[in-house]
């Protein structure tokens, strides 16, 4: 695992001071390989976003967020670095949950990056929005009005354009916070399938709600629970044979809400396994 | 029901006449209080009628071009050319809003953006307390620091003479009158939009500033430009410190170190002196009454740039 | 320019044009304390004792008048004020009428809270001349009222829309009518209202322009209500620039005691709006 990681954390803790101060992140350390998609999971509060944001110091925009710990991207530090910020945030780029288009056309909502980070010609520019449009399949959606306002756009496309984004500034790894949680069910499927193709290509971070999501996508998972790393595997081993007790309840519980709804996947076998004692 | 046929038929045989009484001051009150909703509309078209009706000599006999483009102003031999006070509102208005605006924006981005804990919560309370400082205390401390410092030391650095009265005075002063307002407004709008939108910015590698100039000013944009409106209809309507600064000249200015008039000043200088002639009377309610709708229009734009562009960004 | 280097200038330029509008607002202050305080304090009697009988011209005796003018003329018209506003703010609610009523009255309220107060000074002039009254304490109350009444209202408004609706659900489930209700919502909303009171209250003893024309501007004990009277700001206004050192140094006590008055009362209705958005779930900070 360890030749292959692109981005790893090192005994990572993360505070929210005021008032009540809360833990949100219990000395973490896990690594994310390279075009693999690991999948976040773990009940409400338990930190998923923290560790995303973390990865890229995102959280840093919560006044009141204070960590100790470190993140290595290939080796190089993110917060004992030289490096500007910005720059960090560029090789690690972020998806937010909410679907959020920036106040400005579809063309350049994807041409932010590349008009920050470089100077290229209109043709070139032109080039980058198409291909990116295309790798999150929306080109033929929006091709005819790349100059309305994004915000135009349905919910579904719009987190398809933030990931189109996103993608323009050439990162090395994406986060992704429960990208599809805001979406109605077909433009779920529209982004996990875009999601799936583009795990060859990039390093994704996943946080899902969705246990069904993670087995369908992810190559990795990673279990957090109330700050802590419960449990880290390859997605086979962690749906099929949990390691840790606490891992397998969380997976019944899920998988069992989840079958109820009559989803065309047969329970498998752990799933009808009785809870640990 | 049982155990309250104890405490007596006298409570049952109330209730009714309770009721009643209840019902009664049910429907007087939501008369008053439709009298009182009506009340703002009833006040805002009493204004207008007023002034309208009382405006109507002064139109009536002069030519609204003529005197809107006269710079004549001689009420006793009935010239009525509001030209310099127009020119003297405008001189102050763009002065103060070309000087204030970007300060505000920058020192609103400050708070909503930069500032963090008590640091924010002290420069805020500080601009509320500026805010209502009333603005004869701003004109009384312009007589004492502006005046002079125009006067002294302004003018002859910009090669220049000023006897410290006059325009650039006004629109120093009213600069700071109508940062805090627009202040507000615009910390107020920047902190209305979601954290998402930083994020998705910083996410993509954009510096604070990049995300700062080309998101969460334009995401805010149609508040931020609300606000500067408002502000304009602030400056424009703003009578005690021109009153107090500008020197009352009615003259078209030659520079903005020159001393003049503005509209409401006008209204100021003139009005108790020369009650006694009817017309003079009429022109001066007639400059209220143009106040009224410049200041209007103002208003009335803020409220459609909202509406609009906010419909446009959907922030 | 490289983009770190704008991104630090820009940073630097926020920065300073907040520490800027704050040394001003310390500027203004400053120079009100400093000035009128050394007037004020070496001879605090200005303020209690009335004018001289050729006050404008030699400053001989105290500013008595302008005190008592104005507390004459802003008590009576904060009551006014605060009857209607309040009033017209529970109209608003939507107890009582439809968002489109509230809209159009709401938009009319704007129009009347942007309205420069001279335009209100001019209306209320022109309605004394109009009845053959003289201008006196009365109108100045008129013209203040009318000052204050769309600014109180905006707070009231305000206050009521952020009360709980809990309070309200709770009050119509126990069967009240909107009457008893709006007085419950009230109860419930009653520090951000009172906070809009003094605010409303600052707003009018510290303007000018409405009452320059209206109250009298009388350089004697106001006589009554149908006597001129004058204010803190009006004598302000005219003694500020005056030729003898005397009566100027009675503007300068004079913006002493309106700036403490001023400044006391932000401080109080702050500490009220700070307690009452800490009660009110969901109410702003
Ligand atoms: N700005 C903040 N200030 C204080 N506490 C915070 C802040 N942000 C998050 N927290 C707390 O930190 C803990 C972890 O939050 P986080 O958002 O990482 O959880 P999460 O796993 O993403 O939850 P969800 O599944 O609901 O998105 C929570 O208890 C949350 O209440
Ligand atoms: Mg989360």
């Amino acid at each position: 695992m360890t030749h292959d990681t692109v981005i790893r954390t090192d005994d990572l803790e993360v505070t929210y001071t005021g008032k009540r101060e809360v833990t949100a992140l219990n000395g973490v350390s896990v690594d994310f390989s390279e075009n693999k998609l690991t999948a976040i999971i773990g009940p409400s509060g338990c930190g998923k976003s923290t560790l995303l944001k973390s990865l890229n110091r995102l959280h840093e925009i919560q006044p009141n967020a204070e960590i100790t710990g470190e993140v290595y991207l290939e080796d190089d530090p993110v917060y004992e670095t030289d490096e500007p910020l910005p720059e960090i945030r560029r090789r690690v780029g972020y998806v937010p949950q909410k679907p959020t288009p920036l106040p400005v056309s579809i063309y350049n909502n994807v041409a932010y990056g590349p008009k920050i980070h470089g100077d290229y010609s209109r043709e070139e520019l032109d080039d980058i929005v198409e291909t990116q449009l295309r790798k999150v399949n929306l080109w033929s959606e929006v091709e005819d009005r790349l100059d309305s306002p994004g915000a135009e756009l349905s919910t579904g496309q719009i987190q398809r354009l933030c990931l189109a984004r996103s993608l323009a500034a050439e990162p090395d790894v994406l986060l992704c916070d429960e990208v599809t949680s805001a979406l109605d069910p077909i433009s779920a499927e529209q982004v996990e399938e875009t999601l799936a193709d583009l795990k060859e290509e990039y390093t994704i971070v996943m946080v899902t709600h969705s246990m069904e999501q993670a087995k369908r996508l992810a190559d990795d998972v990673i279990f957090l629970y109330l700050g802590d790393v419960i449990e880290t595997n390859d997605a086979r081993t962690f749906f099929e044979n949990p390691q840790n007790e606490r891992t397998q309840e969380f997976v019944e519980g899920h998988a069992a809400v989840e079958y109820d709804d009559g989803d065309d996947t047969a329970p498998d076998s752990t799933a009808d396994a009785p809870p640990a004692e | 029901m049982d155990t309250t046929t104890d405490s007596g038929s006298n409570a049952q045989a109330d209730r009714p006449e309770r009721l009643d009484r209840r019902l009664l001051i049910e429907r007087l009150s939501s008369y008053w209080l439709i009298g009182a909703g009506l009340f703002a509309v009833a006040l805002f078209a009493l204004i207008v009628l007023t002034l309208v009706q009382q405006s109507i000599p002064i139109v009536s006999e002069h030519s609204l071009l003529e005197m809107l483009t006269s710079s004549n102003w001689d009420p006793a031999s009935e010239e009525f050319g509001y030209l310099p006070a127009i020119v003297g509102t405008i001189y102050v208005t763009v002065l103060s809003m070309a000087m204030g605006t970007p300060i505000a924006i920058l020192a609103a981005i400050y708070i909503a953006e930069y500032a963090e804990g008590r640091m924010k919560v002290i420069v805020s309370s500080f601009i509320d307390v500026l805010a209502a400082i009333p603005s004869v205390i701003f004109g009384l401390v312009g007589l004492i620091v502006v005046v002079p410092f125009v006067g002294d030391y302004l003018a002859p650095a910009l090669g220049t003479h000023s006897i410290g009265l006059g325009i650039v005075t006004v629109s120093l002063v009213m600069a700071i009158i109508v940062t805090p307002f627009m202040i507000s407004l615009t910390v107020e709008s920047l902190e209305a939009l979601p954290d998402e939108l930083r994020e998705a910015s910083l996410g993509v590698g954009a510096t604070k500033w990049e995300t700062i100039r080309s998101v969460l000013l334009r995401a805010a944009g149609p508040g931020i430009f609300s606000a500067i409106l408002l502000g304009f209809g602030r400056v424009f309507g703003a009578t005690i410190v021109p009153a107090m600064l500008i020197g009352g000249q009615t003259a078209i200015p030659e520079s903005p170190f020159d001393a003049g008039e503005t509209l409401p000043s006008l209204i100021v200088n003139d009005f108790g002196e020369l009650m006694s002639i009817p017309l003079t009377q009429s022109a001066l309610i007639f400059v209220g009454l143009l106040l009224l709708v410049i200041v209007w229009l103002f208003n009335f734009g803020a409220m459609l740039v909202r509406r609009r562009l906010q419909r446009r960004w959907q922030y | 320019m490289d983009r770190y280097a704008e991104q630090r200038l820009f940073g630097f330029l926020a920065r300073a044009s907040a520490a800027l509008i704050v040394a001003v607002l310390l500027l203004v202050v400053g120079v009100t304390i400093f000035r009128g305080g050394r007037v004020f304090l070496t001879d605090p009697a200005v303020a209690i004792t009335p004018p001289g009988s050729r006050y404008m011209l030699d400053g001989g005796g105290g500013f008595l008048h302008a005190v008592l003018g104005s507390l004459f003329i802003v008590v009576p018209a904060t009551v006014v004020a605060t009857t209607l506003s309040l009033s017209t703010a529970v109209f608003l609610q939507s107890d009582y009428s439809s968002e489109r009523t509230s809209d159009v009255i709401n938009m009319f309220l704007n129009v009347l809270w942007g309205t420069p107060p001279i335009v209100y000074g001019v209306f209320v002039l022109t309605v004394i001349i109009a009845v053959g009254a003289q201008t006196s304490l009365i109108f100045g109350i008129v013209a203040i009222a009318i000052f204050q009444y769309p600014i109180m209202t905006r707070y009231a408004d305000e206050a009521l829309q952020s009360a709980p609706d809990a309070v309200k659900e709770a009050s119509y489930g126990l069967g009240a009518t909107r009457f008893e209700t709006a007085r419950v919502t009230i109860r419930a909303a009653l520090p951000g209202i009172i906070a809009g009171v003094i605010m409303g209250f600052a707003r009018g003893i510290g303007d000018a322009a409405t009452v320059l024309f209206t109250a009298g501007r009388s350089t004697q004990m106001p006589g009554g209500p149908f006597e001129p009277a004058t204010t803190l700001p009006i004598l302000i206004f005219e003694q500020a620039a005056s030729f003898n050192a005397e009566v100027r140094s009675h503007a300068y006590a004079a913006s002493f005691v309106l700036i403490v008055a001023v400044l006391a009362l932000i401080i109080a209705s702050k500490l009220l709006a700070g307690r009452y958005a800490r009660f009110a779930p969901g109410g702003r900070q």
